[in-house]
């Protein structure tokens, strides 16, 4: 059988073009992930100091900080989290524990995914029209609460496949010793299951600490040191969403450092979430 | 006998004791069981209560326009006029331009992560495509806008303006001075956010091909390249479309990194170097300053239109993914 050298060579240099071109798709995806954060260095650090953790946001023209929208992020992001968070595990537990099989299961798990991926402007509207119309006013739990709603999806996700991976020996055995089912569920399952539900928050954290647009229209913005929550109170992402887009060159030197600054805690901690469940799952 | 009867009655006792904690035990059992159920029926009344507020608050727009809202261009917040059809043609074009950048480049990193990145450098570049995933989209927006788009406008737009001024049709889709804001800088940044989204499905599902069938294929002298063009890529072929479908669902809902670069025009142009505006770009940026009911409802009224179609979207790519997952699982 003769062997076509030709045809050989083209497929081999066909492969070797398909190759290169995957090799240059990662490389283009990790050049963008450099550039952004580089980027974001390069304008971000300069603006850096300690003006910014001590000082209130400023009217154009004059020196400040990024004070109040840093506190005003951690009010709504704790808010939001410490009210999605049980509401999310204990769906997940409905989940993956009582309703493993059932039909309306499926539903609410194909419900959720749609949810999680819903665009979070849809959320804003939402809670506008929940809480800030009836109220007359913008506040901060409306801000809250639009980061609660965004919450949930990703908690219930992660519980109950953190839950799932929990070997079903362990629930038969504790059963046996005559344990409830809801015992089983918390002094077992939760345990076994506590790393990989600890880095589902983590990653909610993440995710809404760097949302704007649920915050535009429930929490709006506000200029000054605020810790009343029925009152408009400035977050982070908000702050820089304005100043970005403002004309004057000292409002976007901070906006830049607010990136910087909210990048840097977001990836920090989808990092630390990564971490906390890679070294469960190795031992 | 007295010794008999105290006995008896410590048993009673300790019996009735028992029972009281079994009988404790059952409440909260069934108060945990209760509590966990509501709280998963709350995610299904949470998708109802949003469905209907926005049916609610978009009313008085539907009122007023009729089905013309979808299929007019105006926008004007002085006469209280409103069309979402400029809009709803950003939306759809962005994404798509946004789709066709993405895909190509997220099946070949998936393709270099499962089959050709060396084992030690998979999980850190794996890692590094995700992270992409978790830089908020108001990054993007401010870097898209101080960084991205000047070097579209200098580098990027006259090459295209100038490469196709004399070829037809191309030269429509390519005209206009160059902005750096508009379609397709929005496009092109929405590809970059969505890229890690569908990289992840495409690694996961070509994770699920049987080794056994590349290695049949590889044993039988077949190139890389024929080996995921024919074996990994039909097998995985539900769950690529459902890992697109996804990033398209991503894509048509993205709010602050379009609401920097778009441009925020409400009209239709036919080319895609001029700036637009999308659904998600529209509320973000009047629905504050809206005033009166009218041009507040139309923009809620704008909200269920997205919703509708990322519901829709997404819903397809979950039962594409349920499909490949039951594949997976047999």
């Amino acid at each position: 059988m003769a062997l076509d050298i030709a045809k050989y060579r083209r497929r081999r240099l066909r492969s070797t073009i398909t190759v290169g071109l995957c090799w240059a798709a990662s490389a283009l995806g990790l050049t963008i992930l450099a550039v952004i954060l580089a980027t974001l260095v390069y304008k971000g650090i300069a603006g850096l100091g300690p003006k910014v953790f001590t000082e209130m946001t400023p009217p154009p023209g004059s020196d400040g900080g990024l004070l109040n929208a840093i506190a005003g992020s951690l009010v709504m992001t704790i808010a939001g989290v410490f009210v999605g968070t049980p509401i999310g595990i204990l769906a997940g537990t409905y989940l993956a524990e009582y309703g493993r099989y059932s039909k309306v299961s499926s539903v609410i798990r194909f419900i959720n995914d749609i949810l999680l991926s819903a665009p979070s402007i849809v959320t804003g509207l939402f809670v506008y029209e929940l809480l800030v119309r009836p109220m007359g006013h913008f506040s901060a739990f409306a801000g809250a609460a639009a980061l609660a709603v965004l919450v949930i999806p990703t908690v219930v996700r992660t519980t109950e496949n953190m839950l799932l991976l929990v070997p079903n020996q362990l629930r038969e055995a504790s059963s046996a010793l005559g344990l409830p089912q809801s015992l089983v569920i918390r002094k077992v399952a939760y345990k076994a299951a506590r790393a990989g539900m600890i880095t589902g928050v983590l990653l909610a954290v993440a995710r809404v600490s760097g949302e704007t647009a649920p915050l535009l229209f429930t929490a709006l913005n506000n200029q000054f040191w605020s810790t009343n929550l029925n009152a408009p109170m400035a977050s982070l992402p908000v702050v820089i969403f304005q100043y970005a887009l403002s004309p004057y060159e000292d409002w976007q030197r901070l906006a830049w450092t607010g990136a910087l600054l909210i990048t840097a805690a977001v990836l920090t901690l989808s990092i630390a979430a990564r971490w906390l469940s890679s070294s469960r799952t190795q031992q | 006998m007295a010794f008999l009867a105290d006995a008896n009655s410590q048993a009673t006792a300790a019996a009735a004791a028992r029972r009281k904690v079994l009988e404790g035990l059952r409440i909260t059992d069934q108060l945990f069981r209760g509590l966990t159920m509501s709280s998963a029926y709350f995610v299904l009344i949470l998708l109802g209560a949003i469905f209907a507020s926005l049916v609610i608050g978009g009313y008085l727009a539907f009122a007023t326009f009729g089905f013309s809202f979808l299929t007019t261009e105006v926008w004007n917040p002085v006469t209280e006029q409103f069309g979402a059809l400029a809009p709803i043609y950003g939306t759809i074009v962005t994404s798509f331009i946004a789709m066709l950048v993405a895909v190509p480049i997220s099946i070949g990193i998936a393709v270099f992560l499962t089959e050709l990145c060396p084992m030690a450098l998979r999980r850190p570049i794996g890692i590094a495509i995700e992270l992409l995933a978790g830089v908020p989209s108001i990054i993007y927006g401010i870097w898209g806008l101080f960084f991205f788009a000047p070097v579209i406008q200098r580098y990027v737009q006259p090459e295209l303006i100038e490469a196709f001024k004399n070829v037809p049709v191309l030269n429509q889709l390519f005209a206009g001075p160059p902005y750096g804001i508009g379609i397709l800088t929005s496009a092109l940044i929405l590809a970059m956010m969505v890229l890690p989204f569908i990289t992840a499905v495409c690694r996961d599902v070509f994770e699920t091909v049987p080794p056994v069938l590349k290695e049949a294929a590889y044993g039988m002298g077949w190139t890389t390249r024929e080996v995921v063009r024919n074996v990994v890529i039909p097998y995985t072929r539900v769950g690529i479309i459902g890992g697109v479908m996804l990033g398209l669902g991503r894509a048509l809902g993205e709010t602050m990194a379009v609401t920097f670069v778009i441009g925020n025009a409400h009209r239709i142009s036919g080319s895609i170097l001029a700036p637009g505006t999308t659904i998600s770009a529209t509320i973000a940026n009047e629905f504050t300053e809206a005033v009166g009911d009218v041009y507040t409802s139309s923009l809620i009224a704008l909200g269920l239109i997205l919703f509708f179609i990322t519901f829709i979207v997404l819903a397809l790519a979950r039962l594409m993914l349920m499909r490949i997952e039951k594949k997976a699982g047999a």
